[in-house]
């Protein structure tokens, strides 16, 4: 018989290859200008600013920094384009918006590695995750431009006129799809300003446009800084504003608008709590948790940056969550085995270092996984905090990095409790083998998505938006619909 | 109120029990499919690919287990097991050649001296539907005839009827039966229904002292899926966590190409690490594979692919 004893020198230490997307599918311009009225200009400001590759710092593209001026026209220009818009027949609209889901679905590839260039994030969950939802939110809308009286009978909906869309850098190309797929579906144009950070896939988008040949002016697209929105937003023109973005911004614009009457939905933002009670499936409520807050580097508002443990479980489900973060790979975002990319910005970098020290100041105990961060770009490694009390600003304010705040429970009661006592409240996850738990937890916590045993899944029927300072209003769905609708009935 | 004590009474402290019993625990199917999926998306290139396939080749059971399985068929197995691929010596031999009882001995006198384990099924493979006496006989007798490894059948029928005892008193004997052989427990997932009983019958076998777990016979459909191993791995890892007790896997049936097979090693990799990259502790229940995998090495090292007539037909 031959030696069958296990070996002492362990097994083959494998690494994987490089294996990086191919970026040849991208070609950037030198210099976008914006997209008014169905044509590419100039700035009329003059100016310019240039957005990079927060992976390796390397410039990408010029941008148009878009002054008062670009401002007046491009809302000039989608009044025009609403005119013809919204005169189209309704089942003419949903005609330009399958055109454009299938355009998005044909240029996936490139789509999603301009997206995984401009904004740091892994090619997998743009190509997976970004580029699929956009093209089943168009998809999804497209379906909806004339049944609309069937979605809300005897109210006789009409559209708004034009609206003023203010998008984050997190999922540039998916928020520009949530906001601007209902808006035309309803026979509304758009102004549409893409963050700063981020703002190439929105302007391969007005090539989107193009191509689909959608009528001039009910897409324009403007880029430009914060000063670029806030301009937008005190437009007199303007007829809706959708916004998504910080709390911060949020109560701004809120402020702008007070008194004007203009409809607007805000999409704030969250820290998410994700309840872990001690029946779970453990192994997949550990995929949960790492999908939770680690998809996206955390920069992700619905994000579960707030782990509630049943203290029964504390122990175990650390030694697992730890195991599994000494897997995830960190690294170029063209690699299609990466799991976490680059922080989107430099700007960001600082708040999550910030906001970490502060956890480590307060006396929360930090732990992060042996991981090497690449020299050049943005970087942040997993992170997760045990030992939070409530009071700690980790535990309080929004991070929106890859950081997990550690806290315990003891009771159902007590998870619902601390759940809610924060200012937010956009999401919750609640995992639990137990099906009457899930539905009691569901009625009790203050969020407007609650997952029962996943976590940040999405989807263009499912209606998604805060309570409290993570905002109002809905998207997706026919609640998502009514945001983009006026109504004499 | 008072209460009463008696003096005599003495309070032990508490000791752990040791090996402690692993919590049996739920499993999420959504979640865990779509956790396999994800792993299955890896991307392994150039030098990564080619330590796979030499490790896969290394892994593998070579298998036959038909009705018409002859001594020259075994022969001839033994001969590929060795040297899997004759043009090209630096191709490792497989871990071992997987016959039913009869068989065990030819395939023993074939790779005499040859670093090939012979395994045999045993336990009235593959429903072991047959008395417990017979199913040991079968296994001590499979051991006589020069099997190191044992792969048993669980007994479904008791599984599913609730009697998780019986099944577990049927391994221990089966154990006793065939030491010193290594006994692989195999757990038919395609007939147990759900991610929690095959994580139930996987704590239940690695208690009663199974060396390795195994999906399947290959004689039913669903054979070793990805989830399925998945879920086996995540209890090989929460029995090895809290008992310290390794315990290896096989996934068997239905794996027949290479890119499939690097898969399973991805889950295995970002599950239990690099300490179970190793034949001890993982093989593939397979045959069509082994040629898949030699056509890969090839294109690798010439860069084409050549015709599946240079391989043989064993």
């Amino acid at each position: 018989m031959t030696d069958i004893e296990p070996r002492t020198d362990g097994g083959l230490e494998w690494t994987y290859a490089p294996a990086p997307e191919s970026r040849a599918i991208v070609s950037f311009e030198e210099r976008y200008g914006l997209y008014v009225g169905g044509e590419t200009v100039e700035p009329r400001s003059g100016e310019w600013f240039t957005s990079a590759s927060p992976a390796t710092e390397e410039p990408l593209a010029e941008v148009a920094q878009a002054g008062p001026e670009d401002v007046d026209l491009a809302v000039g220009a989608a009044r025009a384009g609403y005119e013809t818009w919204s005169g189209l027949r309704p089942s003419e609209r949903a005609k330009y918006l399958f055109r454009i889901a299938r355009i998005l679905q044909e240029r996936a590839r490139e789509l999603a590695v301009a997206e995984s260039l401009d904004g740091g994030k892994p090619i997998k969950e743009s190509r997976d995750v970004d580029l699929p939802l956009a093209a089943a939110h168009f998809f999804y809308h497209a379906g909806w431009a004339d049944k609309l009286e069937y979605a809300f009978p005897n109210r006789r909906p009409r559209p708004l006129g034009v609206a003023a869309q203010i998008i984050p850098w997190n999922f540039p190309l998916l928020m520009l799809a949530w906001k601007v797929a209902p808006a035309l579906a309803c026979g509304n144009s758009v102004v549409l300003k893409p963050a700063e950070t981020t703002p190439l896939t929105a302007l391969l988008f007005a090539d989107v446009c193009r191509q689909a040949e959608l009528p001039p002016g009910a897409v324009n697209i403007i880029t430009g800084d914060g000063s670029t929105g806030a301009e937008l937003v005190r437009h007199t023109g303007i007829d809706k504003v959708a916004f998504t973005g910080s709390t911060e911004v949020g109560k701004a614009i809120q402020r702008e608008l007070a008194g004007r009457g203009v409809p607007h939905t805000l999409e704030l933002g969250g820290k998410a709590a994700n309840i872990v009670f001690e029946d779970c499936a453990l192994d997949q409520a550990i995929e949960g948790i790492v999908n939770g807050i680690y998809f996206n580097q955390g920069h992700v508002c619905c994000a579960g940056s707030r782990l509630l443990v049943q203290e029964s479980i504390l122990e175990p489900l650390l030694g697992k969550l730890r195991g599994r973060l000494s897997t995830l790979r960190l690294g170029d975002p063209l690699d299609k085995n990466t799991d976490i990319g680059a922080i989107n910005s430099r700007a960001q970098l600082d708040r999550i270092t910030e906001l970490v020290e502060s956890g480590q100041a307060e006396g929360a105990e930090l732990y992060q996984p042996a991981c090497e961060l690449p020299e050049r770009g943005y970087w942040f490694p997993p992170t997760v905090f045990t030992n939070v009390a409530q009071s700690f600003r980790i535990a309080q304010e929004e991070i929106f990095g890859p950081v997990l705040s550690v806290m315990t429970f003891r009771t159902p009661a007590e998870a619902v409790d601390k759940a809610n006592n924060t200012a937010y409240g956009l999401s919750a996850g609640v995992w639990t083998e137990k099906g009457s738990r899930i539905l009691w937890m569901a009625a009790r916590l203050r969020a407007g998505v609650v997952w029962a045993n996943t976590f940040n899944r999405f989807d263009p029927a499912s209606p998604f938006g805060g309570y409290k300072e993570s905002g109002f209003g809905r998207e997706g769905g026919r609640h998502g619909l009514e945001a983009y609708l006026g109504f004499e009935g | 109120m008072e209460q009463a004590t008696s003096p005599t009474r003495q309070v032990e402290p508490f000791e752990p029990f040791e090996p402690r019993l692993t919590r049996i625990g739920a499993v999420d199917a959504v979640a865990l499919e779509a956790r396999a999926a994800d792993l299955a998306k890896r991307s392994i290139k150039r030098g990564s690919k080619l330590e796979a396939l030499d490790l896969i080749v290394r892994m593998i059971d070579l298998t036959t287990l038909e009705g018409a399985d002859t001594p020259g068929k075994v022969a001839a197995l033994c001969a590929k097991a060795v040297r899997p691929d004759p043009v090209d010596t630096s191709v490792p031999s497989v871990a071992a050649v997987c016959v039913y009882p009869t068989l065990a001995g030819e395939a023993r006198r074939r790779l005499d001296g040859a670093p090939v384990h012979v395994a045999s099924v045993a336990t009235a493979f593959p429903s072991g539907q047959s008395p417990i006496a017979l199913k040991a006989a079968e296994a001590r007798a499979a051991v006589e005839l020069g099997a190191d490894e044992v792969d048993m059948v669980i007994d479904r029928g008791a599984f599913l009827s609730g009697r998780h005892a019986e099944v577990f008193d049927q391994i221990v004997k089966v154990r006793e039966a065939c030491a010193p052989a290594h006994l692989k427990v195999i757990l038919e997932t395609g007939e147990l229904g759900t991610y929690d009983a095959v994580r139930r019958a996987s704590l239940l076998a690695m208690a009663a002292g199974a060396d390795f777990i195994k999906t399947s016979t290959g004689k039913i459909s669903p054979a070793a899926t990805l989830p399925v191993t998945l879920c086996m791995l995540e209890a090989i890892r929460d029995v090895h966590v809290e008992t310290g007790r390794v315990v290896g896997m096989k996934p068997a049936g239905g794996i027949r190409h290479s890119k499939q097979a690097i898969q399973y090693l991805c889950v295995l990799h970002e599950t239990l690490g690099r300490d179970w990259l190793t034949p001890q502790r993982f093989r593939f229940g397979a045959s069509s594979l082994l040629n898949d995998v030699l056509m890969q090495i090839r294109s690798h090292k010439t860069g084409v692919y050549e015709t599946p007539d240079r391989f043989t037909v064993d």
